[in-house]
């Protein structure tokens, strides 16, 4: 079986559509990744923003955010048809699963010294007499 | 003898120093369009220009005061990056959009080149222009 990442796929929907329109269009492109062998965690709808500079002739546009999972091969797929479907006009997708392990390790680290500091009194004084005895 | 080796010493220190100007004449007056100009988003004044340690200032002039400039990150324990958070990227976003090299906001290596990466994936997106300001 394919190993599942985790990815992060941002796509920008044309901001003069209705909101049933761009709806379908989400709804359209989550449908795909389904299809494509690829589960769908959350999505998220930043809403209509500026954008920095003019993408085919629009200055906004609206966000969409999709975490997703699946094999990088259906990511490719996925991508394929983010390209041909004509409302979106940009998107991007970002792995993000090592990101993931690296922050769980360091948050590990962090939560394990925070909870160190009241330790070494104990242990300091549970050590103290061993050495005295021996 | 004693002639020679005082000529050879002469001679030593000569091409250190002519090689240490001209090092350090290129740093300053490529410095100095971020700390005079409109440059220095959020109110970050640099200690001076070229006055870093680290930078090759050490055999020009040492006029100014080194302040010490710590990473932002580092002191903060901002774990992630992310090409989402533009408040935080435009901080290190110059007014025409390029990335402020990291002699002038003080961060440190690692971070510098996360935080490029998510620059870069920001302005893939339109939430960061390429090249802003005509």
């Amino acid at each position: 079986m394919p190993q599942q990442r985790t990815y992060e796929v941002m796509f920008i929907v044309r901001p003069d559509l209705s909101e049933e329109e761009t709806e379908r269009v989400v709804s359209s492109v989550e449908s795909s990744a389904s299809t494509a062998g690829i589960t769908v965690k959350n999505t998220e709808r930043m809403g209509k923003r500026r954008l920095a500079y003019r993408v085919r002739k629009f200055q906004d546009g609206m966000y969409v955010l999709l975490t997703v999972e699946g094999p990088g091969s259906a990511l490719a797929e996925l991508e394929r048809r983010l390209r041909v479907t004509e409302p979106v006009i940009k998107y991007i997708t970002v792995r993000i699963d090592e990101e993931q392990k690296r922050l769980a390790k360091v948050k590990k680290i962090r939560d394990s010294k925070v909870r160190g500091r009241p330790q070494p009194a104990e242990t300091a004084s549970g050590a103290e007499p061993a050495p005295v005895t021996a | 003898m004693a002639d020679e080796d005082k000529k050879k010493e002469v001679t030593g220190e000569a091409p250190e120093a002519a090689s240490a100007a001209p090092s350090a004449a290129p740093s300053t007056p490529a410095a100095r369009p971020y700390g005079r100009g409109p440059g220095g988003p959020g109110g970050r004044r640099p200690g001076g220009p070229g006055g870093r340690p680290g930078a090759r200032g050490e055999g020009g002039p040492r006029k100014f005061f080194r302040r010490k400039k710590v990473c932002k990150f580092c002191v903060e324990k901002i774990d992630s990056i992310n090409y989402k958070d533009v408040r935080l990227l435009q901080q290190f976003v110059a007014e025409r959009g390029k990335i402020v090299p990291r002699r002038l906001t003080g961060v440190c290596t690692p971070h510098q080149r996360r935080l490029t990466t998510a620059i870069k994936q920001a302005r893939n997106i339109a939430l960061l222009p390429f090249a802003a300001r005509y």
